[in-house]
């Protein structure tokens, strides 16, 4: 038993091509992927807009607005 | 160079290694950036004549005798050979007065694989200064820096990272960019010098609870970390041999065809590395980013410990694949390093035995899964790919090899009082005399100035 298309290198490697295992799965593999990649978008924008939303209202007082524009900060 | 072919093949190997030397002097200045930076501004100077130092002393140590065990050990010695196994001659040619260790028109590579192990052996040591910086003694990091280096690192090697290694025959062991054996056995002895060293003064709260000594200069952190990358591409195209033959194989492969090969002799591509270097560092950068919630120090890490959990099987891998396993290592190591430092009140100024040591240890875990059943080597009689070959591996690398030998060794510096600097320089700063020195130097001149007006 073998995950990859060689169990041995007992071969001559002009006849030997993919090497990697679980050949056949491309597609799924694929699939997961572009998923986890899409995930992570939606995951990523939802953090950034909630970090801006704490971020205002624990420090977006006058006198730090007033701070960050003067050239105090 | 009897002939044309032979000629340029010759040069061609030599200048390989060769320019892998160059670029991985890159991971080298990037470890200087990350420790600095990661280090108080009292003690930045130190930390980074600490991890310097490492380089001259490693490398005469891996001449007098790091280079040697490589080739002595493969064997046990007393498991499947003698000394030497399986040829004692090259073992006794690369002894520090040995016969290839000298300039000699007969040997062209000789010394430039001397040299691209060699900056393996830097990053072995380098990988544990990292964690122990701010109090750590710099002659104590030195002689642990020489053991990691030229002893254990090249036993580790020996066994597990050489076409004839024991561990390859009888296990199957896979490694092929060194998961295990350069960064699970530098983070199992930084792991076991830390639990002797004790954390900084302040780390931890009296209830246990870690406080964060934050980094002096943290974006100088990240970049480091991005230099370290930088010369990762060195490291791993150095593990390869660029160019074989089935006769310079000499094992079971047939044919005509000229292959790249892993350390092991067995079959991959530059162009299957190059990709899943580059997937599994997106996979771990996503997934420390995602893990860390944005935090620039653990983002980076992760990108670092994607590309050292794939490390294993990236000769192999589908390049989805070591995108996949990449962040798996990741999040691994992510949690581990806060539950290790929570339960154990372990003090890791940098996470290198997370980044190294755990990703290191899975990654070569995960690689008996994945790759299970296939051929380790090329040579007939050698092991396959097991899941349990690859975690007895590990366990070899991480806990025998590294923390096992770290954790002695810092028992007995501890014991002669070596260890650890004393309690006022680490509170003043290692950079406090050297600091107030510098300031009085400048009023000096600031006087000398005004006196000119």
């Amino acid at each position: 038993m073998t995950t990859t298309p060689l169990d041995s290198w007992a071969v001559d490697l002009a006849d030997v091509t993919f090497i990697y295992p679980f050949v056949g799965s491309e597609v799924i593999m694929v699939v997961i992927a572009v998923v986890l990649w899409i995930v992570w978008h939606i995951w990523q924008v939802k953090f950034e807009n909630n970090t801006y939303k704490e971020d205002i209202e624990k420090h977006a007082t006058s006198e730090n607005l007033r701070k960050a524009t003067s050239g105090e900060l | 160079m009897d002939t044309d072919i032979g000629a340029l093949t010759i040069v061609f190997t030599e200048f390989y290694y060769w320019i892998t030397v160059a670029l991985m002097f890159l991971i080298h200045i990037g470890f200087c950036m990350y420790e600095v930076g990661a280090s108080r501004q009292k003690n930045h100077m130190h930390t980074l004549m600490k991890n310097t130092m490492l380089i001259p002393l490693v490398t005469i140590t891996w001449f007098f005798f790091g280079w040697w065990i490589y080739w002595a050990f493969p064997g046990g010695p007393f498991i499947t050979g003698g000394w030497g196994h399986p040829i004692p001659e090259t073992a006794a040619a690369y002894l520090p007065w040995g016969e290839s260790m000298v300039p000699r028109l007969d040997d062209r590579i000789s010394g430039v694989f001397w040299a691209a192990f060699l900056l393996f052996s830097w990053t072995a040591a380098s990988i544990v200064s990292g964690a122990v910086i701010e109090r750590i003694r710099k002659f104590a990091f030195w002689m642990i820096a020489i053991m990691i280096g030229s002893v254990t690192w090249s036993i580790d090697a020996a066994w597990g990272w050489h076409y004839n290694g024991w561990m390859v025959e009888v296990l199957g062991y896979h490694d092929a960019y060194a998961s295990g054996v350069i960064h699970a056995i530098a983070g199992g002895c930084a792991l076991g010098v830390l639990i002797v060293l004790g954390p900084r003064l302040g780390k931890f709260a009296a209830d246990g609870t870690p406080r964060d000594i934050a980094p002096h200069n943290a974006w100088l952190v990240c970049i480091g970390l991005f230099m370290i990358y930088t010369g990762f591409w060195g490291f791993y195209v150095a593990c390869n041999v660029p160019l074989a033959t089935a006769g310079f194989i000499d094992g079971q492969i047939i044919g005509d065809v000229q292959t790249a090969t892993t350390i092991y002799l067995t079959p991959t591509t530059l162009s299957a590395i190059t990709v899943n270097f580059l997937m599994s560092l997106a996979g771990g950068l996503m997934v420390g980013y995602t893990v860390s919630k944005g935090d620039a120090f653990w983002t980076y890490s992760g990108g670092l410990a994607g590309i050292i959990t794939a490390s294993a099987g990236n000769d192999l891998y589908h390049p989805i694949q070591a995108f996949l396993i990449g962040g798996i290592g990741v999040y691994l190591m992510y949690k581990m390093h806060f539950w290790v430092e929570r339960r154990f009140k372990v003090d890791d100024a940098v996470g290198a035995v997370a980044v190294h040591g755990y990703a290191g240890f899975w990654g070569v875990v995960i690689a008996g899964i994945v790759l299970w059943g296939h051929p380790s080597s090329p040579y007939e009689g050698f092991a396959v790919i097991t899941p349990w070959g690859q975690f007895i591996g590990a366990i070899i690398m991480f806990w025998v090899l590294g923390f096992i030998p770290g954790w002695i060794l810092a028992k007995i510096l501890q014991g002669a009082n070596l260890l650890r600097i004393p309690r006022e320089v680490e509170l003043l700063g290692l950079d406090f005399g050297s600091m107030q020195e510098a300031e009085r130097a400048r009023q000096e001149v600031l006087n000398a100035e005004q006196a000119t007006i």
